[in-house]
C-alpha cells in the first residue's frame, strides 16, 4: 500500500465571508455556563462548537467528547478593530497609497515594473522581500498622488494599533475605509496577493471563535471549573462588545463609545498577542500573565517546537543505567518488569499462528499482553480469557508480546547531539531495574553511571525493526562519521587491563591463562607451562599486521622502533602481538588503531566480537591482577617533598626578582607589549615551568608501577598533569587567562592578608601546597574563584553550543545527496555540491579523512603476493 | 616507468588528492605493468566501495559532526595563536562567529606576507609595517591645547617622526585636513588656531587631533614583524585587506586575513568559501577536535550556494528557507505565518520538517525509496 501525501499547505488570510461561512454558531453573550452546569446556548461554550464533557453530544456533527473535532463560531464585532499582527503592514500601506483615490503613490509602469520583478523572483524561489522594501520607500517618500494629485499626509504609526495623520487620529473604521479603496491592481506591488487577502481585511469585523476543543476547560479538585485562558479572553472580548453595542444603541456620548472602542482593541490585541510591547498584559486573577494564541505558538514550549516538531511516543521506557562487562555492545539489559510491559507486535499469518497461540497462552514472562482485532480493537489478555482468545485467533489479527532476548531496541541518551546517540541494541532481559550497558559504548553516548538515565524505543513494525538491524545497530557505528576513526572502544579498566597484561615480559601460568581466557571463544591454545601477557592478548586477536607507536611512547628524538626501550612500538604480525604495550591507542574509544584496522580488513561483525572479546579479558585481567588506587598512592617521600620545595622556592624567588626588576624599571618589555603585561607573562611562565618540574619530580618517585602513574600514562584515565596537582603543587589559579588580581579594587589587592599593590606569588592566586597536602585557607579562596570559572564557563557553553547546533541542523537538515552524487536543498531544489565533499567520500568510510587506504591496499596485495606467490 | 603510471591512472575517475597518493606509493616500488593494473584495481574499488550513499542526509551528518563537539570546546575568548603577541579569538565564540559571518569580528588579524625582494631585507620589511601601521598624531608629537589663546600646540617629536620616516609637511597636510582650519609653524611647531573661540569646539579638535592618523591604515592598530622560514612575514592587529593589497612591497597573493566579510567583499564567493572552510578547519583543529573537511566543507557551500554570504541562522539560510512551516519552527514563528498568509505562500511539504509536522514519512534516507512490491503476484 502506497501511504497518501498532503501536496502542499497553503497560507492565506480568512475574510470576513470566509469567518462567517465557516462559523456553526454565532456567539452574543459572555456567560458559560448555566445553574445547572450546563453549556449556555449563544455563548462560549455552546454545544454546536464541539463539546469536551463525557456524556453531551455535539449539537453540529453529533459527536461525543473526543469523537467530535470541534466546530468554529464568530463573533460580529460592533465596530472594527486592527489586527495587532499586521498593524504595521496596515502602517506601510496607509502610508504607500492615496489618501484620496487609495491608488499606489507610484505611476502605473514603474508599479508594473516591480510587480513583473516580484513575479520573476517567486518563479526562481528567491526571496523578495528587497523589493518590497524598496516600494514601501519610495510610495512613503511621495508627496503627491501621481494618479489623483491630492497630496499626501504622512500617517504616524503609534505602536501598537494607533494612526495619527497630523494630529487627527485615524479610527479602525477610518483607515478600513481607505484599505478598501486600494485596487486589486496595486497590490501585487505591497506584496499581497489580492486573491487571498485584502488589505481591509487586516482590520477585524467578524472575529472567529475557536472551537472549544482548543480551549478546554478543567475541573479543579474541588469541583470548580477553571476555563482556558483563551475563554478568558473572549469572554473579556464578547463583553465589552456587547456593552459597545448597548451604549451604542441607547446613544452614548462619542467619548465613552471611544474609550470602549480602545477597549476592544486592547482586549483583542491581547487574545491575539499578549506580549506586544507598549501595551501592559492581561492577566489572570492570580496576576500570571495570560497565555493567547500568539503564546500558544512561539518558542520552545509553543506549539511548533514542543508540539509539531516533536511527538510523543509509547513503547519506550526510561530508567537508571549501570555497566554490565558481560553482555556484548550490541546487547542492552533490560529488566524484567520493563520487559513484562514492553510489546513487540506479531502479524499473524498461517505460518506463525501457532508461535502466536503459544504467546497467549503462556502466564510468564515472554507472554502475549494484548491482541488487536482487524477491527482495531485492542484486548488485554488475561488468565481468564486466553483460552478463549488463543481459540480465535485468526491471520490478520495482531498479537503483542512481550519484549525478549533477541529482539531490537532503540537505545538514547540525551542530548542527542550525533547520530550515535540513538542505537539499537539487541534486547538481553535481566533481573534488577536498571538497564545494563557494556561500558565500551560508552563514549558514542557520552555516558557514565553517577545517575545517567537513558530511554529505550520498542519498533513496532517490521520496516521499522530492519532499519534498526541494519542502518542503527551498534556495530554500524563504531566508525564514527565525524572524523572517520572509531568511536568506541575500550575505556578506563579496558586500558589498564591490557596495559598490565601485554607491558613488558609478563609471565602467567596455565592455569592462569586459562581462567583469563574461559570466558572467550578461544578455542585453541597450545600446551604450555607458562604465557606472556601478548601471548594471551594475541589469542583474542584476528589475523591482522600493524605497526605504530603507542599511547606511552615518550616521543624520542631517534625513534628505536621495535628496540624502544619503553615497549612503546607496536608489532603486530599475523595476529601475533610481538612488541610493545596495547594502551589507549590502540584499544582506546576515539583512538582504537587495532579496532580501526579490523574494522577495513575483516568488517563490523569482527571489530564488535573483538571489542567485546578485548573488553572481557581487559577486565578478567584486572581483576585477577588487582588495580586500586589510594590516598597512599600519590604519596611522595620527604626527599622529593624537599626538591619540590626547592623548586617553587626558587620560582618565587625569580618572581620576586622580576617584580624588583619592574619596580626599579629595569624589565625590557617584550616586543608589542607593556611593561605590565611583560611583567604577569614572565611570572606566569616562571611559576608555570616550576609546577611542571615539580611534577617531573612527583612523577620520578612516584615510579612506573604506581597505579595512578600506570592510568595517566596509559590514557585510561587522568593526566599527569593531574597528578602532579594530587602529589606536588596545584598551581597558579586564573581567572580569565589571568593571574587572580580582583579583590579590594581601591587599594589594590586580593585579600586584606596582603600589602596594597602586592604582585608577589602567592598574593596572586598561586597555590603551592598539593592536594594531598591540603590548601591554605587563602590558597583555598583562590583556588575556589578559578574553580568558579570553569563552573560558569561549562553552564555558559553548553547553551551556546546548544543553539549553534540547532541553527546548524535547521540551515542543512533538508540537504540530501541524489542518485547522481550532487548535494541539492530539498525545498529549493538549490543545489550546493556537484559532488559530496568534492570527492563523493563518505567521511565514516573513509580512512580517518583519506578517500582511500592506499597503504593497506598495497601492504594487503603485497602480503597475498608473498603468501600465494603470484 | 612514471609515464606508464600515468597512462593507467588516467583511465580511472579517481579524485586527484587519491591520485597523487597512489602515484607517490607506486613509485617507489617500481612494479611491473600487471601488478600496478592490480594495485589500483583494488584502490579503485575501495574508493568506489567510500563513496557516500544516495539519500544520505548529509546536511545533518555534517551539522551534527561541528555541533557536537562544540560542547567540548573551550569558552576562553582570548589566546595566544603562533605570534605571542597578538590576541586571537578562538574556541567555540570564533567558531560562532564564522558561522554568523559577523561583519566585524572581534579580533581581527592578518598575515601579510611580501614581495621576495622585500621579504628578505629586515629593513624594508619595518618600511613596509610603518606604512601599514596606524600611526597617531599623539604618538609623534606632544599636543597642548593652549586654551587662553584658543589654539592647539604641537610638538613633533623628531626622533619618532625619523624612525616612522615622515616630515613636517606631510603631517601638516593630514592635520590640516582633520582640523579644517588653518594652521601656522613656528618654530618647529605646529599650532591649530580654532576658527571661532569656543571651547567646546576646542576641546574637540584636540580630541580629534590626538586620534588622527598621520601614516598607515586606520583599521591597523599594530603590526609586529615576525621571521618564518627565510622570510620576513606581518603579523597585524586590526584588519583591511583592500588597503593593504594596494601598499607596495606587499605580496597580496600571499596575504590573508581571518575578517570573512571583508574576503566576501574584497575578492569575492569563492575566496569567501574557502576562508569559511580554512577559518572553521583552523578553530577546530586548535582545539584539538577532530572533524573531517567534508563536512565544513558542506556548511560553507551551503553559506555561500546562491553567491551572496549567508549566515546559519535566522537572518540567513535558516531563514530563507522555502517552507512556511520549517521557518515557523525554527524563530519568529508568529510573524512568519502572518507574513506567509498576506503573501498567499505554499508549503510543498518538501523538507524535513514540514513532514514531521503534518505526519508523514520524511524524504531522505529510507523514507525516500519510493518501492512498492506486490506481493502474492507470482506464486
Amino acid at each position: 500500500m502506497i501511504p497518501k501525501r498532503l501536496a502542499a499547505i497553503k497560507f492565506e488570510v480568512l475574510s470576513p465571508q470566509e469567518i462567517r461561512r465557516m462559523s456553526v454558531a454565532k456567539i452574543v453573550t459572555p456567560e458559560t455556563y448555566d445553574d445547572d452546569g450546563f453549556p449556555i446556548e449563544g455563548g462560549l461554550m455552546d454545544t454546536r462548537l464541539g463539546v469536551i464533557d463525557p456524556g453531551l453530544k455535539c449539537k453540529t456533527c453529533g459527536g461525543k467528547a473526543g469523537e467530535c473535532p470541534g466546530h468554529f463560531g464568530h463573533i460580529e464585532l460592533a465596530a472594527p478593530v486592527i489586527h495587532v499582527g499586521y498593524a504595521k503592514l496596515i502602517a506601510r500601506l496607509l502610508n504607500g497609497t492615496c489618501r484620496e483615490c487609495g491608488r499606489i503613490l507610484m505611476k502605473d509602469e514603474r508599479r508594473d515594473k516591480f510587480v513583473e520583478e516580484i513575479r520573476k523572483r517567486i518563479a526562481m524561489n528567491q526571496n523578495y522581500d528587497d523589493i518590497i522594501k524598496e516600494v514601501f520607500r519610495l510610495t512613503k517618500a511621495a508627496k503627491k498622488c501621481p494618479h489623483c494629485g491630492a497630496e499626501q499626509v504622512e500617517i504616524k504609526f503609534d505602536k501598537p494599533t494607533f494612526y495619527y495623520e497630523g494630529e487627527h487620529r485615524l479610527t479602525p473604521k477610518d483607515v478600513r475605509e481607505r484599505l478598501e479603496k486600494i485596487p486589486n491592481e496595486d497590490l501585487p506591488a505591497f506584496g499581497i496577493d489580492p486573491k487571498i487577502a485584502r488589505p481591509e481585511w487586516f482590520v477585524l469585523t467578524v472575529l472567529p471563535v475557536p472551537p472549544v476543543t482548543v480551549r478546554p476547560s478543567i475541573i479543579l479538585e474541588t469541583g470548580q471549573r477553571s476555563e482556558d485562558d483563551l475563554t478568558h479572553k473572549l469572554v473579556d472580548i464578547i463583553r465589552i462588545n456587547q456593552r459597545f453595542l448597548e451604549n451604542r444603541e441607547a446613544g452614548a456620548p462619542p467619548q465613552i463609545l471611544e474609550d470602549l472602542w480602545e477597549l476592544l482593541q486592547y482586549h483583542i490585541t491581547t487574545y491575539l498577542d499578549n506580549e506586544v510591547s507598549g501595551i501592559p498584559p492581561a492577566r489572570h486573577r492570580s496576576g500570571r500573565p495570560l497565555k493567547t494564541l500568539a503564546q500558544r505558538l512561539k518558542g520552545k514550549e509553543g506549539r511548533f517546537r514542543k508540539s509539531l516538531s516533536g511527538k510523543r511516543v509509547n513503547f519506550s521506557a526510561r530508567t537508571v543505567i549501570s555497566p554490565d562487562p558481560a553482555i556484548s555492545i550490541s546487547e542492552v539489559g533490560v529488566p524484567k518488569e520493563i520487559a513484562e510491559e514492553l510489546t513487540v507486535p506479531i502479524f499473524v499469518t498461517p505460518r506463525n499462528i501457532e508461535i502466536a497461540r503459544e504467546f497467549i497462552l503462556r502466564s510468564e514472562h515472554p507472554k502475549a499482553n494484548y491482541i488487536v482485532r482487524p477491527d482495531g480493537k485492542r484486548i488485554r489478555v488475561i488468565e481468564s480469557n486466553k483460552e478463549e482468545l488463543a481459540e480465535k485467533l485468526e491471520p490478520g489479527w495482531i498479537v503483542e508480546r512481550q519484549l525478549m532476548d533477541g529482539d531490537i531496541v532503540l537505545f538514547n541518551r540525551q542530548p542527542s547531539l550525533h547520530r550515535m546517540s540513538i542505537m539499537a541494541h539487541y534486547v538481553r532481559v535481566l533481573p534488577y531495574k536498571t538497564f545494563r550497558l557494556n561500558p565500551a559504548v560508552c563514549p558514542p553516548y557520552n555516558a557514565d553511571f553517577d545517575g545517567d538515565e537513558m530511554n529505550l524505543h520498542v519498533p513496532q513494525t517490521l520496516e521499522a525493526q530492519a532499519e534498526a538491524k541494519i542502518l542503527m545497530a551498534v556495530q554500524e557505528h563504531i566508525l564514527s562519521p565525524r572524523f572517520g576513526g572509531p568511536i568506541i572502544g575500550g575505556i578506563h579498566d579496558h586500558i589498564s587491563g591490557l596495559y598490565l597484561l601485554t607491558r613488558g615480559n609478563k609471565k602467567f601460568s596455565r592455569e592462569e591463562t586459562i581462567q583469563l581466557l574461559r570466558a572467550l571463544d578461544v578455542s585453541e591454545v597450545p600446551v604450555k607451562d607458562e604465557y606472556t601477557g601478548k601471548e594471551i592478548f594475541s589469542y583474542i586477536l584476528p589475523k591482522i599486521t600493524l605497526e605504530f607507536k603507542a599511547e606511552v611512547c615518550q616521543g624520542c628524538e631517534f625513534c628505536k622502533g621495535e628496540n624502544c626501550e619503553y615497549d612503546a612500538y607496536v608489532v603486530i604480525r599475523n595476529g601475533q602481538l610481538l612488541k610493545g604495550t596495547i594502551d589507549e591507542k590502540a584499544v582506546g574509544a576515539f583512538k582504537g588503531v587495532i579496532i580501526d584496522e579490523i574494522i577495513r580488513k575483516y568488517g563490523k561483525e569482527e571489530a564488535k566480537k573483538f571489542i567485546d572479546r578485548m573488553t572481557q579479558l581487559a577486565i578478567r585481567v584486572i581483576t585477577s591482577v588487582g588495580f586500586t588506587i589510594g590516598i597512599d598512592d600519590i604519596e611522595i617521600p620527604k626527599e622529593a617533598e624537599e626538591q619540590i620545595e626547592e623548586v617553587i622556592r626558587n620560582a618565587e624567588k625569580k618572581v620576586d626578582e622580576l617584580i624588583k626588576a619592574y619596580k626599579e624599571g629595569n624589565l625590557e618589555p617584550m616586543p608589542g607589549r607593556s611593561l605590565e603585561e611583560t611583567l604577569e607573562m614572565n611570572i606566569m611562565r616562571e611559576l608555570g615551568k616550576a609546577r611542571d618540574q615539580a611534577g617531573k619530580i612527583a612523577g620520578r618517585f612516584l615510579g612506573d608501577e604506581n597505579p595512578a602513574v600506570i592510568m595517566a600514562v596509559s590514557g585510561a584515565r587522568g593526566s599527569m598533569l593531574n597528578l602532579t596537582q594530587m602529589a606536588a603543587c596545584i598551581g597558579q589559579q586564573s581567572v580569565r587567562g589571568e593571574r587572580i588580581v580582583r579583590g579590594y579594587t581601591y587599594s589594590n589587592r586580593t585579600l586584606p592578608h596582603f600589602k596594597p599593590g602586592d604582585l608577589g606569588s602567592k598574593a596572586r592566586g598561586f597555590v603551592r601546597s598539593s592536594y594531598k597536602k591540603g590548601l591554605s585557607p587563602i590558597e583555598f579562596f583562590f583556588h575556589a574563584a578559578g574553580g568558579r570559572e570553569g563552573l560558569v564557563d561549562t553552564a555558559v557553553r553548553t547553551s551556546q553550543s546548544g543553539y549553534l547546533q540547532r541553527r546548524m541542523i535547521n540551515a542543512l537538515q533538508d540537504l540530501k545527496v541524489e542518485y547522481d552524487g550532487t548535494v541539492r536543498e530539498q525545498t529549493s531544489g538549490v543545489l550546493v555540491q556537484y559532488r559530496f565533499g568534492e570527492d563523493g567520500v563518505d567521511p565514516a568510510k573513509s580512512y580517518r579523512g583519506k578517500a582511500v587506504d592506499v597503504k593497506r591496499i598495497l601492504k594487503e596485495i603485497i602480503e597475498e603476493v608473498k603468501q600465494y606467490g603470484e | 616507468m612514471e609515464s606508464e603510471l600515468d597512462r593507467i591512472l588516467s583511465k580511472y575517475p579517481f579524485p586527484e588528492s587519491v591520485k597523487e597518493e597512489i602515484k607517490s606509493e607506486l613509485e617507489k616500488l617500481n612494479l611491473p605493468e600487471n601488478k600496478l593494473k592490480k594495485v589500483i584495481d583494488a584502490c579503485f574499488r575501495a574508493y568506489l566501495n567510500n563513496l557516500i550513499e544516495p539519500g544520505e542526509p548529509s546536511g545533518i551528518v555534517a551539522a551534527q559532526s561541528i555541533g557536537e563537539p562544540g560542547t567540548q570546546m573551550t569558552m576562553r575568548t582570548f589566546h595566544y595563536a603562533g605570534v605571542a603577541e597578538i590576541n586571537v579569538t578562538l574556541g567555540l565564540p570564533r567558531l560562532i562567529e564564522i558561522l554568523d559571518v559577523r561583519k566585524n569580528p572581534s579580533t581581527p588579524m592578518m598575515k601579510i606576507r611580501l614581495l621576495p625582494e622585500y621579504a628578505n631585507d629586515r629593513e624594508k620589511a619595518r618600511d613596509i609595517a610603518n606604512k601599514i601601521e596606524a600611526t597617531y598624531l599623539k604618538d609623534i608629537a606632544d599636543i597642548e591645547a593652549d586654551i587662553r589663546n584658543m589654539r592647539i600646540i604641537i610638538r613633533p617629536d623628531e626622533e619618532a617622526m625619523k624612525r616612522k620616516g615622515l616630515d613636517h609637511e606631510s603631517i601638516k597636510k593630514k592635520i590640516e585636513k582633520q582640523a579644517k582650519t588653518e594652521i601656522l609653524e613656528e618654530g618647529g611647531n605646529i599650532i591649530v588656531q580654532i576658527s571661532e573661540p569656543s571651547y567646546k569646539l576646542l576641546m574637540s579638535t584636540f580630541e580629534k587631533l590626538k586620534d588622527t592618523v598621520v601614516m598607515g591604515i586606520k583599521e591597523i592598530k599594530r603590526v609586529i614583524i615576525r621571521k618564518e622560514g627565510e622570510e620576513y612575514v606581518l603579523y597585524t592587529e586590526g584588519s583591511s585587506l583592500k588597503k593593504v593589497m594596494k601598499v607596495p612591497g606587499v605580496d597580496f597573493t600571499r596575504t590573508l586575513t581571518n575578517d570573512i566579510y571583508e574576503i566576501y567583499e574584497v575578492l569575492g564567493i569563492e575566496a569567501a568559501r574557502n576562508a569559511i572552510i580554512e577559518e572553521a578547519l583552523n578553530t577546530l583543529e586548535e582545539q584539538g577536535l577532530e572533524v573531517d573537511p567534508r563536512h565544513i566543507m558542506l556548511v560553507a557551500d551551503v553559506m555561500t550556494a546562491d553567491g551572496e554570504l549567508r549566515s546559519i541562522g535566522r537572518h540567513g539560510v535558516a531563514g530563507e528557507k522555502q517552507s512556511v512551516l520549517a521557518r515557523a519552527a525554527f524563530e519568529m514563528t508568529v510573524n512568519n505565518l502572518l507574513d506567509a498568509a498576506v503573501r498567499g505562500e505554499m508549503d510543498y511539504l518538501r523538507g524535513i520538517t514540514e513532514n514531521i509536522i503534518v505526519g508523514q514519512p520524511i524524504k531522505l534516507g529510507t523514507g525516500d525509496i519510493e518501492l512498492v512490491l506486490k506481493m502474492g503476484g507470482r506464486r
